[in-house]
């Protein structure tokens, strides 16, 4: 092996290294989002279950969520009045989130290892999310 | 909260006066009374100037219907994460064929369920070593533009062409999960593209750190914004195409495609995810025991995966999964979705 070679080969472990670390940290980071998320949204789900058990329920025929808990805003007002329903869908939420941090965190990661090229990759990743989660009632 | 959840549930008279107004549509929870209600409210149904009240089809109350919808979902996260074949492809047909759930509230469901799963078990995953967070994050651009587009398309395409499309779906992944297939290893020079991408990698092996290069690059792009469509169309992680894109076109070995593949998957739903509820797919009253279900039971069945031998089981599950794509297939093509 000549001398590029091998410089190649040390940056290509430095990278696995760094890279290794960084997956570390983002998978304690989506465990503990998902806990969260999947507390409260127990916590909404034993004040639904516990405000009327006997009701009845059908999901047979599609009519959409109520409004106020189709946005960000709208769930976290309502979660925030103590509604159950509202409860459940920030727990939702909070799940969502978790990959959408995580690509976040990811920007951060590839912008200390100084490689411009997978910041740029990983923007383009995240805006998508963000204009899913922000933009898409503008067209939907 | 007592008496807020009390003020706005309307009672059986209030929702028939609502629902006849048209001015909004009634909730689906209301008190227990409601089910004395139903054979009228079925009538009306009929009668196409009043929409369908909320009330009890198959004679459960919430309480039991959450249990149950709890339950199949532990059962579909353990035997899924045990098999490797993924929960979150038989939860929209278990919900939508046994549980008579409406398909867009089933694949909203599923959808969130599939995130909690990928963002779950990322630590077991990332513990091993094998995954590429490179490969991972530049194929991302790929599947959740095409995600984008799929819960899109969600809302134009008919129910029954969805179902139609979801049993071909789980048809073909229970064949790809069934075949074997030993690849030779050519070894063939660098890719050039991906090692401008920065791809190429090693992992930890029986026999010590194994090198790979990664090839066809645009070929394992293209598959994956397919599979960003159709995860974000159907609900689902459509991890087994994610595998076959980055196994079979890009020659990435079979473990790090795999592990790669978990972690793409919860970004990949996250990007449908925000559409589907701006939409009002995603119900909360019924995401919530999917979720906690196969959370908990995919949790479970990686534990358990370590020390037993699936193959039977395997084959037993691909079986279920086979029957429910031609139950699927069916319903779709008569129309009864």
């Amino acid at each position: 092996m000549n001398t590029p070679q091998i410089t190649g080969l040390l940056k290509q472990k430095v990278q696995e290294w760094y890279d290794q670390r960084m997956e570390n940290i983002i998978a304690q980071l989506l465990r503990a989002g998902v806990m969260l998320a999947a507390l409260v949204v127990i916590a909404g789900a034993v004040l639904y279950l516990g405000a009327h058990p006997r009701a009845g329920v059908s999901y047979r025929t599609f009519h959409g969520q109520q409004p106020e808990l189709r946005t960000v805003h709208g769930i976290v007002h309502s979660a925030f009045s103590g509604q159950a329903q509202g409860i459940m869908q920030l727990g939702l939420l909070l799940l969502i989130a978790t990959p959408i941090v995580r690509v976040v965190f990811s920007v951060f990661a590839f912008a200390i290892e100084r490689d411009r090229m997978y910041v740029a990759f990983t923007l383009v990743v995240l805006s998508v999310l963000l204009y899913s989660l922000f933009g898409s009632f503008l067209i939907a | 909260m007592g008496p807020a959840a009390l003020v706005r549930v309307p009672s059986p008279m209030e929702s028939a006066v609502l629902t006849l107004d048209g001015s909004r549509f009634p909730r689906r929870t209301c008190s227990s009374e409601c089910n004395l209600e139903s054979g009228r409210s079925n009538r009306e149904q009929n009668s196409a100037v009043t929409r369908p009240l909320p009330v009890a089809h198959y004679g459960l109350n919430v309480l039991e219907f959450t249990f149950l919808v709890w339950t199949g979902s532990l059962a579909a996260g353990f035997l899924g994460a045990l098999t490797g074949l993924g929960g979150g492809v038989v939860l929209v047909p278990l919900l939508t064929i046994f549980f008579h759930v409406d398909l867009r509230y089933a694949i909203g469901a599923s959808l969130v369920s599939v995130i909690a799963t990928s963002s779950g078990s990322a630590a077991a995953y990332v513990k091993e070593g094998f995954s590429n967070i490179r490969i991972g994050m530049f194929l991302e651009i790929a599947t959740t533009l095409g995600a984008l587009l799929g819960a899109f398309l969600t809302a134009h395409v008919p129910a029954s062409a969805i179902a139609v499309i979801f049993g071909l779906m789980l048809i073909y992944s229970a064949y790809v999960a069934r075949r074997t297939r030993p690849r030779t290893e050519t070894p063939e020079p660098p890719d050039s593209l991906a090692t401008r991408l920065k791809m190429n990698g090693s992992f930890p092996d029986t026999s010590g750190i194994r090198e790979y290069n990664v090839y066809r690059v645009p070929a394992g792009f293209g598959i994956m914004f397919g599979a960003g469509a159709l995860s974000g169309l159907l609900g689902i992680g459509s991890g087994a195409l994610k595998v076959v894109a980055m196994d079979q076109a890009m020659k990435i070995p079979f473990k790090v495609s795999t592990t790669t593949s978990n972690f793409m998957i919860g970004v990949t739903a996250a990007a449908s995810a925000g559409v589907y509820l701006s939409r009002g797919y995603i119900d909360p009253t019924l995401a919530m025991p999917v979720m906690l279900g196969v959370l908990i039971g995919s949790l479970m069945g990686t534990r358990v995966l370590v020390r037993t031998k699936t193959k039977s089981l395997r084959l037993v599950f691909s079986a279920v999964i086979v029957l429910l794509g031609i139950e699927m297939l069916l319903k779709g093509l008569t129309g009864k979705i």
